[in-house]
Formats: C-alpha cells, sequence, structure tokens
C-alpha cells in the first residue's frame, strides 16, 4: 500500500459556532468550559478595509488560518498555502444564480470577482504579501481529507511548511437546499516536514474504502459534523486539543479513507 | 522551496474545444491558422461578444447508466473523454495499477454551475426544480467526481479551483503524488463550459471584447470566452519510452489584487523560474512559450514584457486564445495540450487575431505560424487572486 506522509502539526487554528477560536474550543474539548455564544470571526491577519468589506468565506478562512500561523510562529508571506472548501461561498453563488435568472447585465462586478473558489486564497496571500503557491481545492464531502492529504503531500514534496485552511458556510436560498452545510465552521493546520518546536506529528496513509463517521455522542460537536463537510476534520482537531495520541480515519474520496496515527511527545 | 523533479510521461492526452473533438481537428486548425470564434449565442440573455463554443452539447446528454450526472459541463468532459484513446488508455492504467493507485486530478472554475443557474431559471415555488434535485451538480467537485464514478475510481480525487490557472496546477498535484509514492497514475486536465456565470461575470469587469479577441495587438479590446475540456494521463516514465515529457512545473501568487495582474509581472516570473529551476532548464533552453495572452489590457502588457526580458530572441512565444477564446478552467490543459501538439507537429501556432503588434512584444512572438524544431516547450497559466502556474514539457529524449 502507500507509504506513509509524516507531517508535524506547528499550528492550529479553528472556528466553530460556540468557540470562536482554537483556545475556546480546546476548553470545550477537554470539558474544562461549555459552548459559548456564536461570534464573528476574527479575520486579524487581513487589513481593517478588508475586514469589513470581506464576505463571510474570506472571514473565516483568514481567521483560522491568522490563528494557525501565528501559533506556528512562521511567517505567512513565506508559506504555500491550500485553501479547502467543499461548496465555496455558497451565499455568494446564490446571489448570482438569482442576479443572473432575473437581471443578468446587473451582475455586481465585486461579487463577480469575490465567486471564484480561490477569493480566500487571493485575499490572504494579498494580506500577507505571500508570492508562495497558493491553491483552491474541493473535494466535495470529503474536502477536508483531499486537503489534508493534498497539504501533507506538499509539505513532504518540497520539504516546506505548508497551511492548511478548510472551510465551509452555511447555504442558502435553492443551493442551499442542495447542500449539506447549515452552518460555518473552518479550521487551519500549519504542517511540517520537519520536527523542531512541533508538538503533534501526524502520520497519514491512503487506505480503501469509506468507514463513515461515527457519532460522538457529544450533542455540539456531532451538530457541527453533520452541518458542515469541513467539520469533518472535528475528530482529529478534538484529538489534538486533548494531547491524546490516537488513529482515526478521515474519508478523503470516494472509495479512499485517510489513515491519520496521530504521536504526542511523551 | 523548489524540487527538481523527475519527468514523468504523458502517457496519452486529448482536448475537446470550438476548434473541434479530438487533437486531429486541433492539429488541422492550427495548421491552417483558422480559428473558432462566433457570435455569442449560449448567454440566457442577449449579450453582444464572441465566444469559443463546442457545438452539440445541447444534442448529446450523458448516457443512461450516467444520467444522474448530465449536465452542459460533464457532457463536454464525457464527449472529450472518448477521443483519442484517452478512455482506453485510463482504463488500461487502471487495470495495471489498480483503482486506488490512479489519481483523479482536474481543474475547473465553474464546474457545473450551468445547471445551478438553470435551476434558479426554471425554480418550482422558489425551489431547485425536481429534475434539478441532484446535489452532485450544484458542486465545484462535480466534474472530478463523475470522472472518478466514470472509470471506477478510488485514488486520491481532487478539483483545483483557482480560477483560469486550475487546469494547470493539477500537473504539480499530479507530480507531487506520483513522486511521493502514493499513486502511479494521473488524470489531470479540467473543463469549463460557457454559462452566464461567465460570460456576465466577465462582462460586469468590462473585460470582454465586442469583436474576436486580438491577444497582443495594440488594439485589443479584451478576452473572448471559451469552453474546453482536456484530460492527460501522467505515470512514471518506462524504460524506452517515447511519450512526450511533463518535466517542471513553477506555482506562485502574485499577493497583488483580486483580478488585476501584479504590474512587474512578478507572481509570473516566480512561477516561471520555479518551472525552470525544477525541470533543470535556462530560458534559452526554451524553444516555444505558449503564453497565457488573454487579450486583456494588462495581462498581455506584463506578460509580454517578462517574454522579453527573459528569452532569447530565438525562443518563439504565442497565445492561442485567438483560436479557441479563453476557456477559464480549462485554458491550462487546452494548452498544454497545444503545446505538445507543437511539439510533435513542429508547428509555432499563430498568435491569431494580432494585425498590429503591441510594441511592448519582443523578437520572440511568432506572429504567424512557423516550422520549428520544439523540444523543450512552456506553457503560462495566470488566475484571478494573482495565481500563476507555469508548465514545461519536453520531447522524448529531449529532458534536461
Amino acid at each position: 500500500m502507500s507509504p506513509a506522509l509524516t507531517v508535524w502539526v506547528k499550528g492550529i487554528g479553528l472556528w466553530a459556532p460556540g468557540a470562536a477560536d482554537w483556545h475556546a474550543f480546546v476548553d470545550v474539548a477537554r470539558g474544562a468550559a461549555s459552548p459559548g455564544s456564536t461570534e464573528r470571526p476574527v479575520a486579524d491577519m487581513l487589513p481593517p478595509n478588508e475586514r469589513r468589506r470581506a464576505p463571510e468565506s474570506v472571514l473565516l478562512a483568514a481567521a483560522a488560518a491568522g490563528q494557525a500561523v501565528r501559533m506556528s510562529g512562521l511567517d505567512a508571506a513565506t508559506l504555500p498555502c491550500v485553501f479547502a472548501s467543499a461548496h465555496g461561498d455558497q451565499a455568494i453563488t446564490d446571489y448570482m444564480c438569482e442576479t443572473l435568472a432575473t437581471a443578468p447585465t446587473e451582475l455586481s462586478p465585486t461579487r463577480f470577482h469575490n465567486s471564484v473558489h480561490n477569493a480566500p486564497a487571493g485575499y490572504w496571500t494579498i494580506a500577507t504579501r505571500c508570492h508562495a503557491s497558493s491553491s483552491a481545492i474541493s473535494g466535495g464531502e470529503t474536502s477536508f481529507g483531499a486537503a489534508l492529504l493534498e497539504a501533507a503531500a506538499l509539505a513532504v514534496a518540497d520539504e516546506c511548511d505548508v497551511l492548511l485552511a478548510s472551510y465551509d458556510i452555511a447555504g442558502t436560498g435553492p443551493l442551499g437546499e442542495m447542500t449539506s452545510s447549515t452552518g460555518p465552521f473552518a479550521s487551519a493546520l500549519v504542517l511540517s516536514p520537519r520536527p523542531e518546536g512541533a508538538a503533534a506529528c501526524l502520520r497519514i496513509s491512503p487506505e480503501p474504502g469509506n468507514s463513515g463517521m461515527e457519532a460522538s455522542g457529544d450533542e455540539w460537536f456531532d451538530a457541527i459534523v453533520a452541518s458542515n463537510p469541513s467539520a469533518h476534520g472535528l475528530p482529529l482537531m478534538t484529538a489534538l486539543a486533548r494531547t491524546r495520541s490516537t488513529a482515526l480515519r478521515i474519508g478523503a474520496a470516494r472509495g479512499l479513507d485517510l489513515h491519520v496515527d496521530l504521536a504526542f511527545a511523551a | 522551496m523548489p524540487h527538481p523533479m523527475p519527468p514523468l510521461a504523458v502517457r496519452a492526452y486529448t482536448a475537446t474545444s470550438t476548434l473541434g473533438r479530438g487533437l486531429a481537428a486541433h492539429a488541422d486548425a492550427l495548421a491552417a491558422s483558422r480559428g473558432g470564434l462566433t457570435p455569442n449565442d449560449v448567454s440566457s440573455k442577449p449579450l453582444a461578444c464572441w465566444i469559443g463554443r463546442v457545438s452539440g452539447l445541447e444534442d448529446s446528454p450523458l448516457p443512461g447508466e450516467w444520467a444522474e450526472w448530465d449536465c452542459r459541463n460533464n457532457r463536454l468532459a464525457w464527449i472529450a473523454l472518448q477521443q483519442d484513446g484517452f478512455a482506453e488508455a485510463v482504463r488500461d492504467a487502471r487495470a495495471r495499477y489498480g483503482a486506488s493507485r490512479v489519481a483523479v486530478l482536474l481543474g475547473t472554475s465553474t464546474s457545473s454551475i450551468g445547471a445551478t443557474e438553470e435551476g434558479y431559471r426554471r425554480r418550482e415555488q422558489g425551489r431547485m426544480p425536481a429534475d434539478l434535485h441532484r446535489p452532485a451538480l450544484h458542486s465545484p467537485h462535480s466534474l472530478a467526481g463523475f470522472v472518478a464514478a466514470y472509470f471506477d475510481l478510488e485514488g486520491p480525487c481532487l478539483t483545483v479551483a483557482t480560477a483560469c490557472s486550475s487546469s494547470a496546477k493539477v500537473f504539480a498535484n499530479a507530480e507531487r503524488m506520483i513522486r511521493l509514492g502514493l499513486v502511479d497514475a494521473a488524470i489531470v486536465g479540467g473543463t469549463d463550459t460557457l454559462c452566464d456565470s461567465v460570460l456576465f461575470g466577465f462582462n460586469s469587469l468590462e473585460l470582454v471584447s465586442p469583436e474576436p479577441c486580438r491577444p497582443f495587438d495594440a488594439e485589443r479590446q479584451g478576452i473572448s470566452l471559451g469552453e474546453a475540456a482536456g484530460f492527460a494521463l501522467l505515470e512514471r516514465v518506462q524504460e524506452g519510452d517515447d511519450a512526450p515529457l511533463f518535466v517542471g512545473y513553477g506555482e506562485a501568487s502574485d499577493a497583488h489584487h483580486m483580478s488585476t495582474p501584479h504590474p512587474d509581472g512578478l507572481g509570473a516570473e516566480l512561477a516561471l523560474r520555479d518551472a525552470l529551476a525544477r525541470a533543470g532548464l535556462a530560458p534559452e533552453d526554451v524553444d516555444y512559450i505558449n503564453l497565457h495572452g488573454t487579450a486583456s489590457q494588462k495581462n498581455d502588457e506584463v506578460e509580454a514584457a517578462l517574454v522579453a526580458r527573459t528569452f532569447p530572441a530565438s525562443t518563439r512565444a504565442s497565445s492561442t486564445k485567438g483560436f479557441t477564446g479563453h476557456t477559464l478552467g480549462a485554458a491550462g490543459v487546452l494548452e498544454a495540450a497545444i503545446t505538445l501538439l507543437a511539439m510533435r507537429d513542429s508547428l509555432v501556432p499563430a498568435n491569431l487575431g494580432a494585425v498590429s503588434p503591441d510594441p511592448g512584444c519582443g523578437p520572440q512572438f511568432a506572429w504567424q505560424a512557423e516550422h520549428a524544431d520544439i523540444r523543450i516547450a512552456l506553457s503560462n497559466s495566470f488566475g484571478f487572486g494573482g495565481n500563476n502556474a507555469c508548465l514545461a514539457f519536453a520531447h522524448a529524449g529531449a529532458a534536461p
């Protein structure tokens, strides 16, 4: 079977309804706090003007990415980045399809250029002066696993630290009924091919089969997972929060899972 | 940092665009310098512009077995997969390596959004009409999902959606996965079809030309949109291989503006240097460059300056968007296929549409078709968000 990709986690970011950043999520995951109220994502790596105007997808992705990069202590300008989303900015797609159906020549140019799937990657690289490669990907319902494999492959293949940000927002309108996304969620990781300064190690191997996700029994947690394709990474984020060495499977494609061995230094 | 890459064999490749279905139709049009742009007749409301349209998609629904995936974009992908023995080559790779050892890595900018647009036009009580109640269509991943299902593949499957660099960047994804041993072969490529989102979207940005596009012409007035599908099957090079070679790639970001290129072509130059470094090439090794050359004012100005300052006069360069229009997410793979044809047929395609060259263009520009031995060639692709990619190919036996 495939060789494993070994990468180290240098930074983590997260935004969930009820946990506005990674530290809040750690407290919830460890049972030290209950989920709080839902707060607007703090995308403080974006300049104030952009932060005010940015669509929700960009805010969410940049909020998680900013936390992860800050924890890593690395310079965002040097980090290749992979932004992943199953559905992109559904609110903008809904607006576009609505406008095109009624008054197509009145389409907003700003909404149009914000509609591209790589809008968060574009705004991120502009804000951080990042000239490294940036990508925007989708893998349908298994977007998170597909993106984790892609980011880990990039880190190992090019021997570089890589920023991975995975986000989805709630769908709206007729489109919203077609997607499985009913609430926003984002998480981010800075993955490194080197162990220095990292607490956690991921060994990632593609394995045939789709094992599916089991319910955790935690109402808040399971509701988030059910609401958003990007939240399919939550079991990994929870294990990271609990600093608990474990093995888990994450769907990455049709008939393909990632087997992930998560290890912490003793 | 860039890592030198072992060349990969391009085991099979194909393209379908307004120039026709398959490589022979493209080679014929390029040899005759015959473009395929026609007046727009696809938008749901009139929009005066020229387009590169693939004829016959309306009358070619997917076969019954695949009806669930039926939409204009997947129809075009399916038609393209039937050309040039491509589907057979994929089935052969699947038989040799196994379903989980072949990746599907495809680029698109709009995927099946034409179906979503149609659903909104035909809403039933404010909801998606029953016949379009197919969630897999209303997703950026529809194209790759369809291709993986069609070939019954269970390897890594990814959609890259970085606007107009999408189907160039998937070559890089494939190289990494093959080099790391995650897979043994990868289907790369992409499909984009004409729809209201792109026609009225680019119109809203005032980037659409009222006449057939004229890349690098001093009087250029903007882009002509087109649709295309293209695919390539990448594998490790075998002993005695005579397949063309994929030898390098570069990816970089402008970090400048969402819809305007960096004024100095910074990201484009970084991608070019990255591609040359991975391939172990110098600019003077490059015989031909298929330019991004959209015929927008800014893109062409920046790209012409980059070519003029980087390459010797012996390097030939042209944009082929005057033939096909700008096929957006499919442009990377369509132009990679055209680049491979240029190498195969020793023919530098004309820079169709340019009558009075922009004075910023250097001596590298091939305004008319030229016969030349092309052993090393590049293809440039730049997208919204300042997303740049450059691919390097070599004639079999000419790997650096």
